[in-house]
């Protein structure tokens, strides 16, 4: 076998794991897999990134956004699979800009894994979309690539209109401007437990911007999925 | 609408020029290239073709099915296959279409081109004129000329010859470092010619000029552009096997051109073909300096894997490590792999704590090179040629594991060359420690030997 992404050969290891249950094997060789680093440990409750011990249960940036009374309880939680290390980055690059649609493959198992341990079946999968434009010029949704690994439907209840780039504004900013997203035709979302799925979760001002539509829409909470978090 | 205003057609061709693109690259409304297409100034067709076996990328003429893949595209509202080999130039999936101009470029003819007033070697003049002679009979010829020949200096009377006659010169190179450097080198010999330099990042990249220095990468770009085509295979381990090199250079030239192929090691199979006077070869078996190659030695060091589990290197190993350590003499170690290349790094630095190893993808490995350099770094481990710049006067070099399949015998003949580069330091020791002698290995050897014979023969060594 030839890994996914150094393209080197390498024997997969089969484990009795694998023979009994039939997984599947590792599309990566052990070396490109060793260099993502899983998020485990204690998390905060809110955002799901990693924290030390001692401190409190809730990261500076959540706190921060408790206090803030319009958008504070949007989002009931969000939680990621990997830090955003320089592999990451680099691999991020090649998938989402460079276009290489098939290293979704690489975060199958433990983007499914996540699903079924902090969300589950009982959840609404929801992926974050591109504007028409952006998703031409990419030619790819990367927030659908990755809900579509998970073993249940996913629902394309939200679009997007076109804005600049995120980046470039500061966070206030991005918060006051007006919210890009907005519901396709008339989803039954009433009453329903959403979880919104996403590359990157930096600021959290995307998956809230997305939550708070679904939410004024009448679901009865939002979380997030996301790959990664920054 | 553009019918109207025909004067855009003209813009679109003067600006795509010498380039085939994928559509969506280029800057201009799909009624403007349609109408382009319509009035046959250029041409368009598929990225990806099906092949009785599976895809063949239109650009890079990757046809190895392990290298595409499909995904659900949004322009094409299908599953659209890409290609993952090219993918760095923009990506090119079964939707995508690829436009060039059909219509001859321009041609600018150069009054006395070449203002170079170095000398050549007695085997580098007849080489050169060989060259020469091709690339006005628009042939194909290789070059095979040792490790530090002296390779660029032969090119310069046949590119004056093209340049003379209004042609186009391109030449190839895998790598980055190589084209950079060779930049300088061409714009002082030719200063009043326009060259251009295309390598990934580079802003002139695509811009045709009489004289185009380029990486494989970038040569992608150009469609039948070139009256002279030059492929610099160079130092080129581990690049070597590169198929997609061959497919670029056969869509950037012409198809009235000359080919000339620069190598140290050319393939098992070129060497046969030349053996039987079926290819057309110009051989330089001396260096300029007109002494020798050194000839590599072979030392069996035993089960040094195992060895380096239990965290030690083989006995022999490490003492030809002190031994140049204690003569202050600078040396490379060349290792099969990275991991290895860890390990022998972490043992050796306890020996000596300035010891660092590089790998061909390490970020820091400018740094490293230029720490060896400067001499404040006594040894070298590596996986990888470094750069061409990294002619390190008086140094020896040896290889753990000779015997991995990695190291080839064009692998090891290359290593083998970055020893005795220098005029005043021609000579030093090359050493293959190895768990088993291998076929490639005893090529290696005989090929340099064969090399310095023909030099003997040919009068070419200093006495």
């Amino acid at each position: 076998m030839n890994c996914l992404l150094c393209h080197s050969p390498y024997n997969p290891i089969a484990s009795w794991r694998q023979l009994l249950f039939l997984e599947d094997l590792d599309v990566l060789c052990p070396r490109c897999r060793g260099l993502f680093k899983l998020i485990d440990g204690r998390l905060c409750e809110m955002c799901g990134r990693p924290l030390e011990e001692a401190k409190p249960s809730l990261c500076a940036d959540c706190l921060r956004w408790q206090e803030d009374e319009q958008w504070g309880r949007v989002l009931v939680k969000n939680r990621s699979v990997y830090i955003y290390n320089d592999w990451m980055k680099e691999v991020v690059a090649l998938w989402k800009f460079r276009g290489d649609y098939v290293i979704v493959e690489a975060f199958r198992r433990p983007f499914s894994q996540a699903f079924r341990r902090h969300f589950g079946r009982d959840w609404h999968i929801v992926p974050i979309p591109l504007s028409p434009e952006r998703l031409y010029e990419r030619g790819f949704n990367q927030a659908e690539a990755l809900a579509r690994l998970l073993p249940f439907p996913c629902f394309p209840w939200l679009s997007r209109k076109h804005s600049e780039k995120q980046s470039k504004k500061s966070r206030r900013e991005r918060l006051e401007t007006d919210n890009p997203f907005f519901l396709s035709g008339h989803p039954p979302i009433n009453g329903k437990r959403i979880v919104l799925i996403d590359d990157i979760y930096t600021t959290g001002i995307t998956v809230r911007h997305a939550a708070r539509v679904l939410l004024e829409a009448g679901a009865a909470e939002v979380g997030a999925l996301t790959l990664i978090r920054a | 609408m553009c019918i109207q205003r025909p004067s855009c057609v003209p813009h679109l061709v003067s600006w795509l020029n010498g380039q085939r693109l994928p559509r969506e690259q280029l800057p201009f409304s799909d009624e403007e290239i349609k109408a382009a297409v319509q009035a046959s100034w250029v041409h368009e067709h598929p990225g990806l073709i099906k092949t009785s076996s599976g895809w063949r990328c239109m650009r890079c003429g990757n046809e190895d099915a392990r290298l595409f893949a499909s995904f659900p595209c949004a322009r094409c509202g299908t599953d659209c296959c890409y290609c993952r080999k090219c993918l760095m130039m923009g990506r090119i999936s079964s939707c995508t279409h690829l436009v060039h101009v059909t219509m001859p470029l321009p041609s600018e003819r150069h009054e006395a081109p070449l203002v170079w007033d170095g000398t050549l070697s007695a085997a580098q003049e007849d080489a050169a004129m060989a060259v020469k002679q091709a690339v006005l009979d628009r042939s194909e010829l290789l070059v095979w000329a040792v490790c530090g020949a002296g390779k660029t200096e032969i090119l310069f009377p046949a590119i004056a010859a093209a340049l003379e006659k209004g042609w186009r010169v391109g030449l190839a190179t895998p790598r980055t470092d190589v084209v950079r450097e060779l930049a300088p080198r061409f714009r002082q010999a030719f200063p009043r010619v326009p060259l251009a330099v295309w390598y990934g990042g580079s802003e002139e990249r695509g811009r045709i000029a009489s004289l185009v220095l380029s990486t494989t990468h970038q040569l992608l770009r150009a469609y039948r552009v070139f009256d002279a085509m030059i492929v610099d295979e160079v130092d080129a381990f581990p690049y070597s096997a590169e198929p997609m090199l061959e497919y670029a250079v056969s869509q950037a030239r012409k198809e009235q051109s000359s080919l000339i192929y620069l190598t140290a090691t050319p393939s098992r199979a070129w060497q046969l073909d030349i053996a039987r006077g079926k290819r057309q070869a110009a051989v330089i078996p001396a260096r300029y300096h007109g002494h020798p190659l050194p000839v590599p030695v072979f030392e069996w060091c035993g089960n040094w894997r195992k060895r380096l589990e239990r965290g030690r290197l083989p006995e022999n190993v490490l003492a030809w490590v002190l031994h140049r350590l204690a003569q202050g003499k600078q040396a490379f170690l060349f290792v099969p792999h990275i991991d290895e290349l860890e390990a022998v790094t972490r043992l050796l630095q306890r020996v000596d704590p300035r010891i660092v190893g590089v790998h061909a993808e390490a970020p820091d490995r400018a740094e490293h090179v230029q720490e060896f350099r400067d001499g404040r770094v006594p040894l070298l481990v590596t996986t990888t040629i470094l750069e061409r710049g990294v002619t390190v006067p008086n140094i020896d070099v040896a290889v753990l594991g000779a015997e991995d399949r990695i190291f080839t015998e064009s692998a090891l003949v290359q290593i083998a060359g970055r020893v005795g580069r220098h005029a005043a330091f021609p000579d030093g020791d090359v050493r293959f420690f190895h768990h088993g002698k291998t076929n490639e290995m005893v090529r290696a050897r005989r090929h340099i030997l064969r090399m310095n014979e023909e030099a003997k023969k040919r009068g070419l060594l200093r006495p």
